[in-house]
């Protein structure tokens, strides 16, 4: 492919290339993002190749590597198209099968299938799959389709054609609009309406412009922005360079967390290819219109996602944020009017163009229109990114298509929105997904990190957990929340260990309230939330641990004691064995004990038990 | 993460031009600072004192703003770290799956509190941010390996893999 | 010029001033710790937040930094403020229990006990003497060092600096250094001794001497 010199030539490119596909005779498709090749994902594409040469169907085939399907829950997955054939935790060794049985002989390797856990029948098509059935995968779909680190498959799947609409049919003012039709609303966690955020930086004084994509991610147990940037970069760069046309920006910056070596590896191959042929940089297409986006890496810190202390980050400084009294765009980066967004929000850009305001508005709720991605993990079945219109259920989210909770245990408790959110209990189950609803509940949207708790999950430990997180990555700069937080924690963990008085709810409260009025940033207005959430729904299970010192989901080690189940004991010995500090006694075949002075709680000897004879009281 | 690509034991000779050349690549840019510590990180297996100084003359950045963001962010280290790198991921999938328990085990029988690194700087053993794998959460990354679905009862053999 | 309002009274302030300028020039008391006037302002402290009304909501923001606007109420003591001021001062003491700048501004506001774990620091990273030996005597030789808890105060390597210049300004700035107090017997409990006197000015002169702040000279001994 050569550079593309005018919205002409794209076109004919794209013309040429959907010809192509259309003559191809299938395609075998494999997901090897970074989760896929934690499971040797590489190895299976490895072996792939090599079949496929060996059987000679490299004219009955073409491979394709992609990213993040979504169903992390069994990837590596091997999709052959367009049947939609779909196969799930592949391994090297099923290679060969799957070349000389489905390709050469049309026929299924029924083994790689996926078993419907309910009914038990086997699934032969992806769109069958229960887990995609009840999604709407307008961007995350995409990543099925695109091989990150080549320009062309984007290009056949509609790739930079909302640029060039934008470019030589639409004047700035007009994409504005149109963003501010859509209702769409920031994907980083605030929901600031996008469109409306856009016109600000248009119209704050001065001459130069940034626009910034925010990729740092910091939520744990949120992965889909790296899902998204490792698997189809494009979508955010187009999306970048429309914003940047409409804003007046002529640079721009893409910044990534260090801990996504494969997002950034796979974003540089994706600038690279755009500046090659013409799609970044000096005159884009021929338009007049100059544009180029840089990389910037973090360097390991949860604060940077706020957006000062990004911006402060990437001017090279210690992630400080500041007061936002006047906001970043108006002067943000070297302050300069920079606008920023989440790699969601830029990747629904293209999109939004591409289909028209109109019809984007019909998707989702009154106020939160379009879809979400979501990273549905923790104690459920299918650990996977979600994406679904805004207003679907939550019961329809973690039972539909997350497949419940594993082991049959008891639904507890949801977590949104990460370490500035809160959890969400059983009875409000049916709560639509939902900027405001969520945030009425306690909550909040945030990046859409969930993060599913069972019965066996002690939410005053959670409480303690986020609150441990934040004192480790609050900047320190600000009183309320450096010293707040920590306090906070102290309490929270002397309630963990059952030392804590009533009173101490009360201070905890005290504090809980000042720390989210008096914080300079978003990351110590919020930090109290996971301690408000769970005192509103489960002051229960803090009472439990106040005064009766005792912890009902059996996780505080202070508060617990393991015993042996005499009926269900056969003396196997399997947890005398292992035991790190010796504290089972007892004689073969005979019941064992455990001695509660010695035990630590470690639960070693509870995995290892073959009859589930140990019990936690 | 941090691709280590040469592991120095002895105190590092200064290697002006390494830096230099590191330096240049990024324009001499303030605002690739961040980068810049990261390749010296990826070298060295941390940021040693002579390198920094030697970053703040040449890109003209006061030495307090060097110092700085070397002490801020999670990925540089002002000591040396271990040949191997124990990570157990504090995300909070793995929590929830019972990674506390895992990191305790790992503190047990490496003998050793996370954060510590082996007095013969043979391995370091720390927690690190969310590596974004929840799937296969708890997880345990030594160097550049991944091992999921960790158990306390699973990090005896884990160990004895790679000493 | 704009025109706003503090505590009910309409004021005048110049465009591109601080809330807490204009306030101070007025004679409204509103605390701070890590605010000087010939100095950036940082708002860290967050002693200085105000409730803010701007016709579309109110919310709390820190004066030190939040620019005058046109028509803004500006509450300078609501319950909400004066709650967080209290506790966020009983956090710092529990921090710093000997710093007299700490205890005076607590015993003022009516700070009796402190509930939390006390500790023995010396500094409680307000910045001033950072920025005081960056913007008024040209030398940045300390800095900020690590992140949240971890945070200090400290020169490049915790080495003797080559450009520091002993001028000692970074000690006369500090709030807590200085006026070490040696008064406080048991952990957490204040005596409030300092606070609660009678001024010897009354006495001496039948009237306050000052109308603003304390200005300290009762606490000096009389000259025998």
């Amino acid at each position: 492919m050569k550079k593309i010199r005018s919205r002409g030539h794209l076109e004919e490119i794209r013309r040429k290339l959907l010809e192509r596909k259309e003559s191809e005779k299938r395609c075998i498709t494999i997901s090897s993002g970074t989760c896929g090749r934690v499971r040797d994902s590489q190895k299976v594409v490895e072996a792939i190749y090599d079949s496929v040469k060996k059987h000679g169907a490299g004219d009955k085939v073409c491979v394709r590597v992609t990213g993040c399907h979504g169903f992390c829950q069994v990837a590596p997955i091997v999709v052959i198209y367009p049947d939609g054939i779909f196969y799930q935790r592949v391994k090297a060794k099923d290679a060969e099968d799957i070349i000389t049985k489905t390709i050469l002989n049309n026929r299924i390797v029924n083994r790689l299938l996926y078993v419907d856990p309910t009914t038990e029948e086997k699934i032969v098509y992806e769109k069958d799959v229960p887990f995609f059935r009840k999604q709407m995968r307008l961007l995350l779909g995409n990543n099925r389709f695109v091989d990150p680190t080549k320009l062309e498959d984007y290009i056949a799947v509609e790739g930079y054609k909302a640029l060039c609409k934008v470019l030589f049919e639409m004047k700035p003012e007009e994409v504005i609009e149109e963003i501010k039709k859509s209702g769409l609303r920031g994907r980083g966690g605030a929901g600031f309406p996008t469109g409306v955020k856009w016109e600000s930086c248009r119209k704050a004084e001065g001459d130069i412009r940034y626009v910034v994509c925010n990729a740092d991610e910091g939520d744990p147990g949120a992965y889909m922005d790296r899902s998204l940037l490792e698997g189809n970069p494009h979508s955010i760069i187009e999306g970048m360079i429309i914003g940047a046309y409409a804003i007046g920006a002529h640079d721009g910056y893409i910044y990534v967390r260090y801990e996504y070596p494969l997002a950034i590896e796979n974003t540089r191959i994706a600038l690279d290819q755009a500046r090659e042929y013409g799609l970044l940089g000096k005159n884009i297409l021929d338009s007049g219109f100059d544009f180029d986006i840089k990389i910037a890496m973090g360097g390991g810190a949860f604060v940077c996602g706020e957006s000062t202390a990004l911006m402060a980050s990437i001017e090279g400084k210690m992630g400080e944020p500041r007061a936002k009294y006047i906001h970043t765009v108006e002067r943000g980066l070297w302050n300069k009017p920079t606008n920023l967004n989440n790699v969601k929000t830029w990747a629904n850009v293209p999109l939004i163009i591409n289909n028209g305001a109109d019809w984007y508005s019909k998707i989702g709720t009154e106020k939160s229109k379009g879809t979400g991605i979501f990273s549905l993990v923790g104690k459920i079945n299918n650990t996977g990114l979600v994406e679904i219109p805004m207003g679907t259920p939550l019961r329809q989210i973690i039972y539909d298509i997350g497949g419940g909770i594993p082991g049959s245990k008891k639904f507890k408790a949801v977590q949104t929105g990460g370490p500035s959110g809160g959890c969400i209990p059983e009875k409000l189950l049916d709560l639509p997904v939902d900027f405001e609803k969520l945030t009425e509940a306690g909550s909040m949207m945030g990046s859409g990190g969930m993060i599913v708790m069972d019965e066996n999950t002690c939410m005053v430990d959670m409480a303690r957990y986020f609150l441990d997180f934040l004192a480790d990555e609050s900047c320190g700069k600000c009183f309320p929340c450096r010293e707040g937080i920590k306090r906070m924690l102290e309490i929270v963990v002397d309630i963990t260990k059952g030392r804590a008085k009533e009173e101490d709810l009360g201070l905890l409260q005290e504090l809980a309230e000042m720390v989210k009025d008096f914080s300079l940033c978003g990351l110590g207005k919020t930090a109290p939330n996971p301690v408000l959430s769970t005192l509103r729904y489960f002051r229960d299970e803090y009472g439990a641990h106040v005064r009766d010192k005792k912890c009902p989901a059996g996780i505080c080690k202070d508060l617990i004691e393991y015993f042996i189940l005499e009926d269900k004991c056969t003396g196997c010995g399997a947890c005398l064995k292992l035991c790190p500090q010796q504290a089972i006694q007892g004689e073969p075949k005979k019941l064992h004990i455990i001695d509660p002075t010695k035990c630590i709680r470690c639960g070693i000897c509870r995995d290892a038990c073959p009859y589930e004879s140990i019990m936690v009281k | 993460m941090a691709r280590r690509v040469m592991w120095n034991l002895a105190e590092s000779v200064p290697q002006y031009s390494k830096i230099d050349k590191i330096i240049e690549s990024y324009s001499c840019e303030e605002l690739a600072l961040i980068a810049i510590l990261q390749e010296i990180e990826n070298l060295y297996g941390y940021l040693p004192a002579w390198a920094l100084r030697h970053v703040s003359e040449k890109l003209s950045v006061p030495m307090t703003q060097v110092y700085g963001v070397a002490s801020f962010y999670d990925a540089f280290h002002l000591t040396p770290r271990g040949k191997n790198l124990i990570r157990v991921c504090l995300g909070t999938a793995c929590h929830v799956r019972g990674g506390q328990r895992v990191i305790e085990e790992l503190e047990r029988k490496l003998n050793m509190e996370v954060g510590e690194t082996a007095k013969d700087l043979s391995f370091t053993l720390e927690r690190v941010n969310c590596l974004g794998c929840c799937a296969l959460g708890p997880i345990v990354m030594i160097d550049e390996n991944y091992y999921g679905h960790m158990s306390p009862a699973k990090v005896g053999s884990l160990i004895k893999r790679f000493q | 010029m704009v025109t706003l309002t503090i505590n009910g009274t309409r004021v005048q302030a110049e465009e591109g001033s601080t809330v807490l300028e204009v306030a101070r020039f007025y004679g409204f008391d509103i605390p701070t710790i890590c605010y000087h006037d010939e100095l950036t302002p940082y708002g860290a402290c967050r002693l200085c937040m105000v409730e803010v009304d701007d016709g579309r909501r109110t919310r709390l923001v820190a004066s030190c930094l939040y620019p005058v606007k046109e028509g803004i109420k500006v509450r300078t003591h609501t319950e909400r403020v004066i709650n967080g001021r209290k506790l966020l001062l009983e956090l710092l003491l529990a921090r710093c229990p000997n710093s007299k700048t700490l205890q005076d501004l607590a015993s003022k506001m009516g700070l009796e006990k402190v509930r939390f774990k006390m500790e023995n620091e010396n500094c409680i990273l307000c910045g001033l003497c950072v920025r005081m030996c960056a913007e008024q005597m040209g030398s940045g030789a300390i800095g900020f060092v690590g992140r949240g808890q971890k945070r200090e105060v400290v020169t490049p390597f915790r080495e003797a600096s080559e450009i520091c210049r002993n001028c000692g300004a970074c000690m006369f700035i500090c709030p807590v250094v200085e006026l070490q107090c040696r008064g406080v017997k048991s952990p957490g409990e204040l005596c409030n001794s300092c606070l609660v006197f009678t001024p010897q000015c009354l006495e001496k002169y039948g009237n306050v001497m000052c109308t603003l702040e304390s200005c300290g000279a009762c606490v000096e001994k009389e000259e025998k």
